[in-house]
């Protein structure tokens, strides 16, 4: 038998951790941190050194075992750690004060801390143990399901908790064909939410294509050696190829039982506040303790858990543990989850303000005392911006305002106010709870340290470094602090250039500058990058409208070929259809090039035609065929105008009030090919019934009885909002003419990659302030506005046609320059309903 | 470890003509079966190739990447036009923060011949 006792030389007393997870880390940390007294020796039974389970569903989007690393094993070496992996600790013997491994190692101990977290909780069905099942908790389970998940097309997940529901969405990631959710509640997430937010996510998550299957009792697992299906109590079955069992977790006390410590009658090391377990050298932390009748599921708890023993163990003051806040927010499957303080208290004890929009699939309910003054808990299901917001509302006993249900309708301009609402939080508030940073250290790191960026204070503080649900708060207080400070925050480019695009858009044209190359030299440094050499070259685009191809090099990938490139390298081919309409000849026209080339073609949303999957070489022969029969490029690779949606309007509609297709085709024709910070879309409707959905567009126009509607700043997308009202009941001139203005005024002072929408948001005075410039010519710059936008009107040329006639400019587009008549073999098509697709990646 | 000789394994081909590769861009040639991208970074006057497969989604587009560099030392670097990873032209390291690497080879430009060096055998 091997014996590592007492090292001789030191006689450090010793401390031993059972358990290097999550906890079992951050208390090594912390204890190193506030002494070198102790000698320290861990013990894991997992083959890597503590990883990030809380994050452990990246690993199926790309994260490897090494990011989610806790820390390195030259850490562990530099700190002076003794770190055993793959070590499993099967003894205690209180008697000796010493530990036995699986391994056959004896370690003794003055102080044992139990850092052993849990296990999945696995229910006693039959077939458990078939090929297939699977549970949820370590690397090793999520490589075992991916490897599976290769030849598997249907899956489910046992429990429908929070766990549970993450694991549907890794087996959505993974490509099942189907998921299912199985539960044996009658609803979701029970122990989080209420049953109106459960009733919500669950019509989200069907709509989502997540079969969700409430109130089954699974009676057995069927199949030979292989999982077939589940057969539930009720008569019903369900056909899986697979099936991860998340039904809860089962605290790992096997050691301390057998080693006679108190432990709880469902499982956890029973523990008093300073996690002492019912032996006063032993500890208990994680996920394995079991403090006033709670095991606590989540790493915040168990990292303060951490600190309670480090503090102990080096005398500094008392720390005590006084249970945990268990408010959480998660992000399933594109559905916003999240739970605060109280969510359940309701009536006599407390108020109840609820918002639902079914439609949307929005649910908020906030709990609020009975005297109205203070926020209890609440629920949101949907959108949870307000979650960090609220949280700390709730913690730190803030008066709420006269009309509490602004938190959750969100008062107009919301988003400025929820940036400012966080400097009224106290000092102390608690913002990232991982790590235990206040408001005070944030602030101060800012004004002592000079910390300007979430990254920077994650260095500093490691605020925002455990589960991150608090980095939109970090972020949000770093600014208002520098605001608070006189600090101007300056959103430049990129590492290149100290400026934002609005800056560099006015240097270049004062200073006449027509390249990348002399802007380099003359306001930036180094070689440039993806970030600035396509803010550039949209900015010369948008001051001189000279041909993008002219400048290949600095254009964003699909700019430099004009056209999207998709899976497996090959691109895609739009010509302009201008409001929508076309005429049968250049249907067949696009018909035939289709055929010819082989091209999966598809009617947009943007009612034009998509013809996908063509080669790089193929595309200036395609666009030879298609300019000659009359169309142009459609622009649908650049920030740039796309589409102006029309309806069919005056001309056959019986409700029509004028032409609304006439004016798109005028409109469209008017500003293609304008670069711009991002894309531009527009829709023109015949009346309010606004079949062209123009109020979801960057620019909409919607026929009135005595003229036209002009609204802006509408966004589809992932963050769709109602365009707003311009101007009502103008005529068409005067309609071109804002819109001119606006645009331009856009143009020139938006962010890279800003839609107008959120160039709108950020501006100060919003609406109001706009119609200020464009109706009102309140900055005096309306003349200069639609003398730019003249300029580039006249400037415009069909950027294919250029290529197209240039035997110079068409000898870029092809895949070898030593075999110009090779395509790339590694472009490969699939069959699919008598069309091809893009091999899968 | 065996450490191997690198200058006298090195065998030199001409793949192109300097004009076949965009100024301050890429372009893609052909060796054998293998796919090489080659950058003409005229800003600094130097040439670089790497493999032309972004290990991220196997995709051979790295030579239609959009170049530049990083860092007080300028390290050169290309930016995969799918989802923009980047990686140094010089050690082929992904420098987004994954674990990738990429081939990088030498390269010689003579008059307008643009040479790449192989491994022996190749
Ligand atoms: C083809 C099309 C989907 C379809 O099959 O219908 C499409 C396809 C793409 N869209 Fe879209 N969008 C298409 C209509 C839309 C619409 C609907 C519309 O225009 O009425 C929207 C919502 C409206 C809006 O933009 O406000 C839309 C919102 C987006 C967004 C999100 C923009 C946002 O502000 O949130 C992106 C991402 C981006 O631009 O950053 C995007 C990006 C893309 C990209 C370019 C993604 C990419 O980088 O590869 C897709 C390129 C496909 C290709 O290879 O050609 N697409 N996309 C539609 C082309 C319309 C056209 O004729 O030009
Ligand atoms: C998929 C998933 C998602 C999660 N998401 C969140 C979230 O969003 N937010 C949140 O707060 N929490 C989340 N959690 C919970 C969080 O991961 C745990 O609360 C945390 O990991 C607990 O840490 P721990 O150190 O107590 O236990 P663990 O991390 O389980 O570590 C215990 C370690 O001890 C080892 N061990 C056990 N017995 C022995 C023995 N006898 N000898 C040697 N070693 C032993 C185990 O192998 C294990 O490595 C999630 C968990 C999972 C699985
Ligand atoms: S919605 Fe997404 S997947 Fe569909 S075309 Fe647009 S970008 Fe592509
Ligand atoms: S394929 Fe290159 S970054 Fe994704």
């Amino acid at each position: 038998m091997m014996n590592v006792n007492l090292d001789p030389l030191f006689q450090k007393p010793t401390v031993v951790v059972i358990g290097n997870g999550m906890v079992g880390y951050k208390f090594c940390e912390k204890l190193l941190a506030k002494t070198a007294a102790f000698k320290l020796v861990v013990f894991g039974e997992e083959p890597r050194p503590a990883y990030d389970r809380v994050h452990l569903s990246e690993y199926f989007n790309g994260k490897t075992a090494d990011d989610l690393s806790m820390a390195s094993l030259d850490w562990y070496r530099e700190k002076g750690i003794t770190l055993h992996l793959g070590e499993t600790i099967q003894e205690i013997n209180r008697e000796t004060k010493t530990i036995h491994s699986l391994n056959g190692i004896t370690q003794s101990y003055d102080y044992l801390v139990l850092a052993t977290g849990s296990s999945a909780f696995v229910p006693d069905v039959p077939g458990v143990e078939k090929n297939g099942v699977f549970v949820y908790r370590t690397i090793e389970d999520l490589e075992m399901i991916e490897a599976y998940a290769r030849t598997a097309r249907k899956g489910a997940v046992l429990g429908g908790g929070l766990l549970g529901l993450e694991a549907a969405k890794a087996l959505i990631d993974l490509g099942l064909e189907e998921t299912h959710v199985v539960e044996f509640a009658t609803r979701l997430m029970p122990r989080q939410i209420d049953s109106a937010g459960s009733n919500m996510l669950f019509n989200k998550l069907q709509a989502l294509g997540l079969k969700v299957h409430l109130n089954k009792n699974t009676r057995t697992i069927s199949g030979e050696d292989k999982i077939k299906g589940l057969e539930f109590t009720d008569g019903s079955s369900l056909d899986v190829d697979m099936l991860v069992i998340s039904a809860g977790i089962r605290p790992r006390d096997e050691l301390a039982k057998l080693a006679g410590l108190e432990t709880g009658t469902r499982g956890g090391v029973v523990v008093n506040e300073k996690m002492q377990t019912s032996d006063k050298s032993i500890f208990a932390i994680g996920e394995c303790a079991l403090y006033n009748g709670m095991i606590y599921g989540l790493v915040a708890p168990g990292y303060e858990m951490a600190e309670v023993v480090a503090t102990q163990l080096c005398a500094a003051g008392e720390r005590e543990f006084r249970g945990y806040d268990m408010s959480t927010k998660l992000k399933l499957i594109g559905v916003d989850v999240a739970s605060f303080g109280d969510p359940f208290v309701s009536e006599p004890d407390s108020r109840a303000i609820v918002f639902e929009d079914s439609h949307k699939g929005v649910y908020k309910r906030i709990n609020i005392s009975n005297c109205g003054k203070y926020l209890l808990g609440g629920v949101l299901i949907g959108d949870a911006n307000a979650y960090n917001i609220l949280l700390q509302t709730v913690n730190n006993k803030i008066v709420l305002p006269p009309n509490p249900e602004d938190l959750i309708l969100g008062a107009r301009g919301g988003e400025a106010q929820a940036g400012a609402g966080v400097m009224s939080l106290p000092d102390e508030a608690l913002i990232c709870s991982c790590e235990s940073v206040t408001k005070g250290m944030i602030c101060s790191a800012v004004t002592e340290d000079g910390v300007t960026t979430v990254d920077g204070m994650k260095k500093c503080c490691k605020a925002g470094t455990g589960c991150g649900g608090c980095i939109p708060l970090v972020k949000d207080l770093i600014n208002e602090t520098l605001k608070a400070n006189g600090t101007y925050i300056k959103n430049v480019v990129c590492e290149h250039f100290d400026h934002s695009r609005q800056e560099l858009f006015d240097l270049l044209k004062i200073n006449d500058i027509h390249t990348y190359d002399e802007a380099l030299d003359q306001f930036g440094k180094g070689d440039g990058c993806e970030l600035c050499k396509p803010t550039i070259a949209s900015i010369l685009a948008s001051l001189w409208n000279d041909v993008i191809v002219k400048q290949q090099p600095i254009q964003d990938s699909n700019d430099r070929f004009l056209a999207n490139i998709q899976k497996g390298g090959t691109y895609s081919v739009v010509p302009r259809i201008p409001g929508g309409e076309i005429t049968p000849d250049k249907l067949m026209v696009i018909g035939s090039v289709a055929k010819k080339y082989g091209l999966y073609t598809k009617i947009t949303g943007g009612q034009r035609i998509d013809m996908f999957g063509a080669h790089l070489s193929d595309l200036p022969a395609i666009w030879e065929e298609l300019i000659a029969a009359g169309f142009e490029s459609g622009h649908a690779y650049g920030k740039a105008l796309r589409t102006v949606k029309s309806c069919v309007g005056s001309t056959w509609c019986r409700f029509g009030l004028h032409d609304s297709v006439s004016f798109a085709i005028e409109v469209e024709e008017r500003y293609r090919g304008i670069r711009a910070p991002h894309k531009i879309k527009g829709g023109v409707s015949g009346c309010i019934r606004e079949c062209a959905e123009a109020q979801s567009k960057d620019f909409g126009i919607i026929a009135t009885e005595k003229g036209w509607n002009l609204y802006v700043g509408g966004n589809g997308g992932s963050k769709p909002q109602h365009a707003q009202l311009l101007a009502a009941d103008i005529d068409k001139e005067t309609c071109i003419k804002y819109l001119d203005r606006y645009l331009m005024f856009y143009i020139k002072t938006a962010d890279a990659l800003t839609r107008t929408a959120t160039w709108l948001n950020k501006m100060e005075g919003g609406m109001s302030y706009l119609k200020n410039v464009i109706i009102n010519d309140s900055l005096g710059i309306n003349d200069e506005l639609e003398r730019e936008m003249q300029s580039l009107i006249n400037n415009y040329k069909c950027e294919w046609k250029e290529v197209v006639d240039s035997p110079e400019l068409r000898k870029r587009f092809v895949h070898f320059v030593n075999a110009p008549q090779e395509k790339d073999p590694n472009a490969k098509f699939e069959p699919m309903r008598e069309q091809v697709k893009a091999r899968e990646w | 470890m065996l450490v191997l000789e690198v200058e006298s394994s090195v065998e030199w081909m001409f793949v192109c003509y300097t004009e076949d590769v965009p100024e301050n861009g890429g372009a893609c040639v052909k060796v054998g079966e293998e796919q090489i991208a080659i950058f003409n970074f005229s800003r600094r006057g130097a040439w670089y190739a790497t493999q032309n497969l972004c290990p991220h989604k196997q995709q051979m587009v790295l030579a239609r990447g959009m170049i530049g560099s990083t860092g007080d030392t300028c390290e050169p670097k290309v930016a995969c036009p799918f989802h923009k990873k980047t990686f140094s032209l010089l050690s082929g390291e992904c420098l987004s923060g994954d674990e990738y690497q990429i081939k990088t080879y030498p390269v010689k430009v003579v008059e307008d011949r643009v040479y790449l060096g192989l491994e022996k055998g190749q």
